[in-house]
């Protein structure tokens, strides 16, 4: 964490972002001057985060194979274009992309931290609840990650990664934020529905008051970056936001439209936070006795969780 | 391009926010459990500055027990303002409560003639106590629960007299700050006359609250819902508020814990009340 986050808040840029359906150079070359943009902000963003497949469009069903990247080359796009238009001007950028390695393919994010020498893939994030019901077919087309990983962003401090339905899942963040995460990242692609809401798609209310529940059962800030743009039919509902560790919705982008949306984030409100509402400290304690539970599925032999 | 969205101007001295009906039907809850439920005391006894504090929490009272049931008491002194009786008439006559003028004058001299040197802060608190001293006793005339009208920014900054108005066994609004307490009156209809005027302890002529702390109840209120939460100075100074006004709260709120709890007492025995023998007030 910055050395001097108690008294410069830290500043971040969501990229609310509606790419074209499989075109990845084209969206990369739209990327190319959203950078342009970012590079002329005052002040400079010093953290950039990407929605999920924020490259290719989220539906991509078979096509994710010819649209997928490996990791290493996925990040050397990405941090070559910053330098293209920022030089050496430092920031870390987060952002989804669909994976390639080995022959298996993942909803992957990466974090990169640029500096004045160097480009450092600091976290390499493979989407765990991969959603296929409904609407949703990535398990058809991709593998699970296995891990919540918790880095050290030079900017935030200890913080994790999760995409889209991971953080539906209570047990994920909490994971995140017991591993010691203050700030937790949300690269998504949501397909909006529900109409019975008021004045907003009940999926839009639903996002956020998950995320508000995130930040402020484990005191930890959250960002949500979410993608934009009908893909034959279905409506991403971007709403991209920052949410402090007291669950106040610091900035929030409306559904439809790409756009940059800035945040400033006073790191130390974790502290604050925590303190006023301890959930963190008391589940610490308090979790071994959970997970020794003999009645939980796992511990019962071999039984599978509907106890067969 | 794309457009940029950026968060809401953050305006550190935005005052702290308040839903007032929701406040309103909690407190009046509040205020039955306490007289009706927990004591079987149907009426209640205010003292009536022609503040807006205790014109809220007359207005409170009415509603939780009935304009009959709530008794509010005048009791100015020989330099009080007119214009706050008066004040205090309007919500009597807007309520329709029993009123009652207590003049506190020869109580108040008839012990300082004894003592000509007195300067203001010790006259204001004799006058403090002497109102106290009526209301208890119109509490055990009345059969009435005499209720509080401190609100949460004076307690904090140390800005009442202490055994006098914070005595009261109850007390709605002590969690309010000045500027919530300002937007409840609003909410209940309370004569902007009363809302509107520059609050006042008048115990001197042009005598002011904020004259008297250094600093606006608004940004007061401001800087102390912050500084509750935990945060110090130099985080206070980093989210916007001005460094003499921080230290200026700071230091009131840290030269007054005392006033905000019960006498010290020597703990000598195992047995020692409210350190050893504990019990809920409500038990």
């Amino acid at each position: 964490m910055r050395e001097d986050s108690e008294a410069v808040p830290a500043r971040v840029a969501l990229v609310q972002s509606k790419p074209r359906k499989g075109a990845y150079a084209e969206n990369l070359a739209a990327l190319r001057a959203v950078f342009s943009q970012l590079a002329t902000l005052e002040p400079l963003p010093e953290l950039i985060v990407l929605p999920e497949a924020a490259l290719t469009g989220y539906f991509l069903e078979g096509a994710v194979y010819e649209s997928a990247r490996g990791a290493e080359l996925f990040g050397h796009e990405i941090s070559s274009l910053w330098r293209d238009v920022a030089g050496q001007r430092p920031v870390e950028i987060a952002a989804g992309f669909y994976e390639v390695e080995n022959g298996s393919y993942y909803n992957s994010a990466i974090w990169l931290a640029l500096d004045e020498r160097e480009t450092r893939i600091l976290n390499v994030h493979r989407k765990l609840f991969l959603p296929t019901y409904g609407v949703f077919d990535e398990e058809r087309f991709l593998s699970r990650g296995n891990r919540v990983s918790v880095f050290d962003s030079p900017l935030l401090g200890p913080t994790s990664l999760l995409i889209c339905e991971d953080a539906w899942h209570s047990i994920v963040p909490t994971i995140a934020a017991l591993k010691g995460a203050r700030a937790i990242v949300v690269p998504s692609a949501a397909p909006g529905r529900g109409i019975e809401g008021d004045g907003e798609l009940l999926s839009i209310s639903r996002w956020r008051e998950l995320l508000r529940g995130i930040a402020m059962e484990h005191g930890c800030f959250v960002l949500y970056a979410g993608l934009a743009g009908f893909e034959g039919g279905k409506g991403m509902t971007g709403s991209s936001r920052a949410i402090a560790p007291d669950g106040e919705i610091l900035v929030e982008a409306d559904a439809r439209e790409g756009c940059i949306v800035r945040a400033e984030l006073f790191l130390d409100d974790v502290e604050i936070a925590r303190a006023n509402l301890p959930l963190l400290g008391d589940l610490r304690a308090v979790l071994p006795d959970l997970l020794a539970d003999d009645e939980l599925p796992w511990l019962r032999g071999r039984t599978d969780a509907a106890g067969r | 391009m794309l457009p940029v969205v950026d968060p809401p101007k953050r305006d550190p001295y935005a005052p702290p926010k308040i839903d007032p009906a929701v406040a309103a039907g909690w407190l009046v809850g509040f205020l039955r459990d306490e007289c009706l439920g927990r004591r079987g005391v149907e009426n209640a006894v205010v003292g009536l500055s022609g503040g807006v504090d205790s014109a809220v929490t007359a207005y409170l009272c009415v509603r939780a027990l009935g304009p009959r049931n709530v008794h509010l008491v005048r009791m100015p002194y020989r330099t009080s303002s007119p214009a706050s009786l008066h004040d205090a008439q309007l919500v009597i006559d807007a309520l329709g409560a029993v009123g009652r003028t207590v003049d506190i004058t020869a109580a108040v001299d008839g012990y300082l003639q004894f003592e000509p040197e007195a300067d203001a802060r010790r006259r204001g608190n004799v006058m403090a106590r002497t109102r106290m001293l009526v209301l208890f006793d119109q509490s055990a005339k009345l059969a009435a629960l005499p209720i509080g009208t401190g609100n949460k920014t004076e307690r904090l900054l140390g800005y009442f007299t202490w055994h006098a108005d914070d005595t009261p066994p109850i007390n709605p609004l002590g969690d309010l700050f000045k500027t919530q307490v300002w937007e409840l009156a609003r909410y209940l209809g309370v004569p902007s006359a009363i809302v509107d005027k520059a609050p006042s302890a008048d115990l001197e002529a042009n005598q002011t609250d904020e004259g008297d702390l250094g600093i606006r109840y608004a940004r007061a209120d401001a800087i102390l819902s912050s500084m509750l939460l935990g945060y110090r100075d130099e985080q206070l100074r980093a989210r916007g508020f001005d460094g003499a006004e921080v230290a200026l709260v700071r230091r009131r709120v840290e030269g007054t814990h005392w006033k905000r709890h019960l006498p010290t007492t020597a703990m000598l025995t195992n047995t020692a009340i409210n350190e050893f023998y504990l019990r809920p007030v409500d038990y």
